[in-house]
């Protein structure tokens, strides 16, 4: 495979009799990359991971997964090298949770000895041997994850993986990610937490109603959209006075002093502000989340179109 | 062949997990027992075998009983599972559509073979040890054919259900749908026929034609192979009225059967396939 996209859409459309799921999207995924599907509900994540699946096809365009076109049978043997979490999920209740794993492990043609490691992986292994109808929901998100995991895969399809996820087992399916990325794998995920994703993933694509609204970098992304950072500079009442009288109309005073400034003045802004030689006793920068991103993204054509 | 063993293992498990099978075989000995000894009671002294009685009464249970246990093990089967969402997850591990199709089919029937042979077993051991003639000096031709033909009969109900389950995409639906093919083929199909047949008084129906109309419904194929197997079953059922004309020949309605295992079977499967999940 090589350098070889793992995942590549060209001009990819869907149409579910006159209403358009996906429309003219194009794509591509390297191995190691994690690229955040993210959208409103309805705006086409799900049927464009299930065209990369290859459960459903393309009305026009191309969809080649790990090379192939996953309607193909010849795919059946690649999708040894997948792992998917659907966003919902009910095992059957009456199954443990081992025997639900050994289920999927088999038919992946993957080793039974390994899920040992995977329960530990997603701190299930106490309740491996457990009926799925006494795990909680968190649980039972936490055994889909580690069934996503069979096999060590090459591509991971991860729909909503960290719904209903408590914040330490939110961080620890990151790392996971993290962890998976590094072995080289290609990480597709989709999600709402925005917020939470915004240091561990490549790239996002932003879906809104079909249409691929934007895709590239976070840092990117707040570029084009021009969402200014927030630097908040603490000091003494005597700094902030300085401060308020160079840079006056400019920010605000408010125990701190407060500046926006787009990201691509931002290092300009700081080296003229630490050349002042001003005494300071911190610096906050908080650049605009992806939640902030998303909004300004999808707003503006929501509001167009209602 | 490795996947499809696990697909299989994992329904038959389910199946006796569920305690479904352990109910269903339970109920069908019971239901068996009552109705052999019951049947049993007025051969008197004839020299009918008690076994043959058994077959006649229990092949009429098979009609009622079985085509319903099949349909509610099969229409769920795949749109139970895509509304849990893990028939999704299913499709995207290295099995085929039809490999699914099948891991249910062959499972299903072992765990309805496994309530058969158990439950009519039962009775027709009982039966046999409590009755005169010996355990030897039975019928046992006829039992076993009730056996094997009552497993096919399950079989093709379960394919009929797979047709539902994959055609439908909702479960109430299915659930419907699998109600209205058990009262069409098990009760309104023979009404529709009696009707027939009485408003023909003039006999203008001919044999051929009520053979043929019989022929299409599986469960009258079930009937005729298990009522006229032996002259004992016949002259109990009444079947013995059948002029020749009327029968079919044991293989040409073991065929018509298979052929209605298999038929369904494809055409769940072909509808699986297109299915948009």
């Amino acid at each position: 495979m090589g350098t070889n996209p793992t995942i590549e859409l060209s001009s990819v459309t869907k149409k579910y009799g006159k209403t358009t799921a996906v429309n003219r999207v194009s794509l591509a995924l390297a191995p190691g990359e994690c690229l955040a599907l993210v959208g409103h509900n309805g705006a086409g994540k799900s049927t464009l991971i299930k065209m990369v699946l290859g459960l459903i096809g393309p009305t026009a365009g191309r969809v080649r997964v790990m090379g192939h076109d996953p309607l193909d049978s010849a795919f059946n043997n690649l999708r040894r090298h997948m792992g998917f979490l659907p966003e919902q999920v009910l095992f059957q209740n009456n199954m443990t949770g081992r025997e639900t794993l050994e289920f999927y492990a088999r038919l992946k043609g993957a080793s039974l000895e390994a899920l040992d490691a995977l329960f530990h992986r997603v701190d299930l292994f106490g309740a491996a041997n457990n009926r799925i109808s006494t795990y909680s929901k968190g649980m039972r998100q936490r055994l889909g994850l580690a069934q996503a995991l069979i096999g060590t895969p090459d591509l991971l399809i991860l729909d909503e993986p960290t719904s209903g996820l408590d914040p330490a087992s939110r961080q620890n399916v990151y790392s996971i990610i993290d962890d998976m990325k590094a072995a080289g794998a290609t990480v597709l995920i989709s999600s709402h937490a925005l917020t939470e994703l915004d240091s561990r993933i490549d790239r996002v694509a932003i879906l809104n109603r079909g249409h691929m609204a934007a895709l590239g970098t976070i840092a990117e992304l707040r570029r084009t959209i021009g969402l200014p950072s927030e630097i908040k500079v603490h000091g003494s009442a005597e700094s902030l006075q300085r401060l308020a009288d160079y840079y006056s109309g400019k920010g605000y005073m408010n125990g701190a002093a407060h500046f926006s400034c787009l990201a691509s003045e931002k290092i300009d802004f700081l080296r003229e502000l630490l050349e002042l030689n001003i005494p300071l006793t911190d610096i906050e920068v908080n650049d605009p989340s992806l939640e902030q991103v998303f909004l300004a993204l999808t707003k503006g054509e929501d509001l167009g179109n209602e | 062949m490795n996947r499809l063993w696990t697909l299989i293992t994992k329904e038959a498990r389910d199946g006796l997990r569920n305690r479904w099978v352990v109910m269903i075989t339970l109920v069908m000995t019971g239901l068996a027992l009552i109705l052999s000894f019951l049947g049993s009671a007025p051969t008197g002294t004839t020299s009918v075998s008690p076994l043959a009685v058994t077959v006649v009464s229990l092949s009429s249970l098979s009609i009622f009983f079985i085509p319903l246990i099949a349909l509610l093990l099969a229409y769920d089967s795949v749109v139970g599972e895509a509304e849990r969402g893990t028939l999704t997850l299913l499709l995207t591990h290295p099995v085929s559509r039809t490999e699914v199709i099948l891991g249910k089919f062959i499972g299903h029937l072992f765990l309805l073979a496994i309530a058969i042979v158990i439950g009519y077993g039962v009775a027709g051991v009982t039966i046999s040890l409590s009755g005169e003639g010996g355990f030897a000096g039975q019928e046992w031709d006829s039992f076993l054919r009730l056996l094997l033909s009552s497993i096919l009969l399950g079989a093709i109900f379960l394919s009929i259900g797979y047709v539902i389950s994959t055609w439908v995409s909702e479960r109430g639906m299915a659930a419907a749908l699998a109600i209205g093919i058990w009262l069409l083929f098990v009760l309104l199909y023979d009404m529709g026929l009696l009707a027939l047949l009485a408003a023909d008084g003039e006999g203008a129906l001919s044999g051929g034609l009520v053979k043929w109309l019989m022929l299409a419904n599986p469960t009258d194929s079930y009937r005729m192979f298990n009522l006229t197997s032996s002259n004992a079953t016949a002259l109990l059922s009444g079947m013995a009225g059948l002029s020749a004309e009327h029968r079919a020949s044991d293989t040409s309605l073991i065929l018509i059967m298979l052929s209605w295992v298999v038929a369904p079977l494809v055409i769940a499967c072909m509808i699986f396939r297109k299915r948009q999940l």
